[in-house]
């Protein structure tokens, strides 16, 4: 942490010189500092000045009663410029922001990936076309749905899952679409569930926006998608498959617990399905490219299903 | 790092945008506290790791060679270290708010808030206004810091690198020409040495360290080059169709898939449904279970039944284990 206090001070100073009458913990916050460590950079910024460190060279700072002013910093008064990674990083993002169908604002976003081209120089420029992130083709239900969660209207949705293979009707309030990784998803309260619930809008057959006000539970909060848009619980149960080469995919497309090399490209994953009949299809995929080891329930029921499937093709064969 | 280096580091940023002309390191040992007065060696140690140490947080230090004098001289041109004044609207604040929440992880969710809070700093408000939207992308790939350094720094690399279904992990280097995500995955395209033509690479697939080979800059991105339709590699157009058997109360999605459905006898129905590789075909059909059955064309039924024979002999070797 501390290899990253110098460009903290060097952005703190010019930020107080801003924002005259600033208060330690809003700044501490922003800064994602504790008060005292702010307290402590303040005293750190007050020993530094001009040479010569005459009382008058040195920075003056005080946070008398919580509020900071500053003085005798105008060497630093202006922050650093962007480096080529910060600048890419947010012309990456705005590039992304661009394509999304249902981002209003496109004269905003070009105007402002103008203003940062031009303050970051074209080392950035040049990265930020290089890296890119391509956002999946919305699909047809998607502008009645980010209009629904505009105007907070209740939706009833007829929605595929997979795992299932089922579609079922339910009602959602949506609270918001959250794009992970290129993909659009709906987040809202589920009537159906009774709980939060995230749904990919590709697999959203049919939606009706209802003549009824969005009107979630208190208790409905938006889920954390830092990790990743699908978390097994621990109470799912944990399976272990073994996959040849051909199908390693399977650790590549699901969040697997433990991942093990078993050479030749062979790999055993361990992982956890709420339900047992969405494993029972993975395992049919895979055919000769994935074996169960455990749950012995499990792998008798691949067989068991297995068998049955093959008797259809029987009568021919 | 230690508060006295800090202190020290920060008297010299200070010292050296202050000044209008060049100092000597001698007259900077003079000016900021913390350098050692009496070891000449130590302070010239310490003073070649300070100017490192500014140039790794991107300080820009000017050294000036004068013809005339022994030793160079140095300062920060305050035009190279300061944020230009930039000036945003508060519905251009706003959506720099929302991209600079879009990495998730390490090295660029750091350094988005790091230019967030420069611009700040430089007096841009960004009060996050409450969106209904959310962007995130992931960088979970071990390789994808390097390569983006890589791609930054324009240099070729090397790693250690599975195609997909291989067996066997071989040692590819290429000049990366870019970094693109599609479909939730990372990709790189460059030029493959090995190979000696343009190939794409997904990073989960990439075994290993990714290691820089020669200098920075001797990558040159061709300039027609287009990132995204090399990865987006030529996905056969769905030309053949499949007729398959449904088991009538089934197969939801492979009816809602399907460009034909008849309603057949005997508790099944039959649907048409489009496809190009008959092994993904089969992949999918093989999964629903005894609910389906394909029934042209051959190609394709001979998949199913190879898959479906495939599960029953792994799975069914596990029931003799026990």
């Amino acid at each position: 942490m501390s290899s990253d206090r110098l460009p903290r001070l060097l952005a703190l100073v010019p930020y107080l010189m801003s924002h005259p009458g600033a208060q330690v913990p809003e700044v501490a916050q922003l800064f994602g500092l504790s008060e005292k460590q702010l307290v402590d950079d303040l005293q750190l910024v007050w020993m530094c000045g001009l040479p010569g460190h005459t009382p008058g060279d040195l920075i003056d700072v005080s946070w008398d009663g919580g509020e900071i002013t500053i003085e005798n910093a105008e060497t630093i008064a202006r922050p650093l410029k962007l480096g080529v990674d910060e600048a890419s990083a947010l012309l990456v993002a705005l590039r992304m922001l661009d394509e999304l169908p249902e981002f209003e604002g496109r004269d905003v976003l070009s105007r402002v990936i103008a203003k940062l081209e031009q303050a970051a120089g074209d080392g950035a420029a040049a990265v930020s076309s290089q890296v890119q992130v391509e956002v999946g083709a919305a699909p047809g239900a998607h502008s009645v749905i980010t209009d629904a969660t505009r105007r907070r209207r209740r939706l009833s949705l007829h929605y595929y899952v997979p795992g299932r293979d089922e579609i079922t009707p339910r009602e959602v309030d949506p609270m918001r679409v959250v794009v992970v990784d290129g993909r659009h998803y709906l987040e809202g309260w589920c009537y159906r569930a009774e709980a939060m619930r995230m749904f990919r809008l590709d697999r959203i057959v049919e939606v009706d926006v209802l003549d009824v006000a969005a009107n979630p539970p208190a208790e409905a909060e938006p889920m954390d998608v830092t990790e990743g848009v699908f978390r097994p619980s621990d109470s799912d149960e944990l399976v272990e498959l073994e996959v040849t080469a051909a199908g390693r995919w399977v650790a590549e497309y699901y969040p697997c617990e433990e991942i093990v090399e078993l050479g030749e490209g062979r790999l055993r994953v361990s992982l956890r399905a709420r339900d047992q009949s969405w494993l029972v299809r993975l395992a049919l995929r895979l055919g000769d490219s994935g074996r169960v080891l455990s749950p012995a329930s499990l792998a008798d029921r691949v067989a068991e299903t297995a068998k049955a499937a093959l008797a259809n093709y029987d009568s021919v064969a | 790092m230690s508060r006295r280096k800090t202190e020290r580091l920060l008297n010299l940023v200070i010292c050296l945008l202050a000044t209008q002309r060049p100092l000597s390191a001698e007259q900077i040992r003079q000016a900021v506290p913390g350098y050692d007065p009496d070891n000449d060696e130590a302070f010239q140690r310490m003073f070649e790791r300070d100017k490192n140490e500014l140039r790794e947080i991107g300080i820009p230090i000017d050294v000036q060679r004068d013809p005339w004098e022994d030793d160079p001289g140095y300062r920060i041109v305050r035009q190279a270290y300061e944020l230009p004044e930039i000036i945003l609207e508060p519905d251009e604040a706003a959506v720099i708010g929302l991209a600079a929440q879009v990495w998730q992880r390490a090295s660029l969710a750091e350094a988005a808030s790091g230019a967030l809070l420069k611009l700040q700093a430089g007096g841009v408000r960004t009060d996050l206004a409450d969106s209904p939207l959310e962007l995130r992308v992931d960088t979970r790939d071990a390789a994808f810091p390097a390569l983006w350094e890589a791609v930054r720094d324009r240099r070729a690399v090397t790693f250690p690198y599975r195609s997909a279904g291989s067996e066997s992990v071989l040692t590819r280097t290429v000049e990366p020409w870019g970094v693109v995500s599609r479909g939730g995955r990372w990709y790189t395209v460059g030029h493959d040495r090995d190979r000696g033509a343009p190939r794409v690479f997904r990073l989960s697939r990439i075994a290993g360290p990714v290691s820089t080979v020669g200098r920075p800059g001797a990558v040159t991105v061709p300039e027609d080059v287009d990132l995204r339709s090399m990865v987006g590699f030529q996905e056969a157009p769905n030309e053949r169709i499949a007729l398959i058997k449904v088991r009538q109360g089934t197969g939801l999605g492979l009816r809602h898939a399907a460009v034909a459905e008849r309603t057949g006898s005997g508790g099944w129905d039959e649907v048409e449904v489009t496809f190009a590789d008959p092994e993904r075909l089969a992949g999918w059909i093989a999964s629903l279970g005894a609910d389906v059955e394909v029934l042209d064309p051959p190609d394709a039924r001979e998949a199913v039944i190879r898959r479906l024979k495939g599960a029953l002999q792994t799975s069914g070797d596990h029931g003799c284990e026990r």
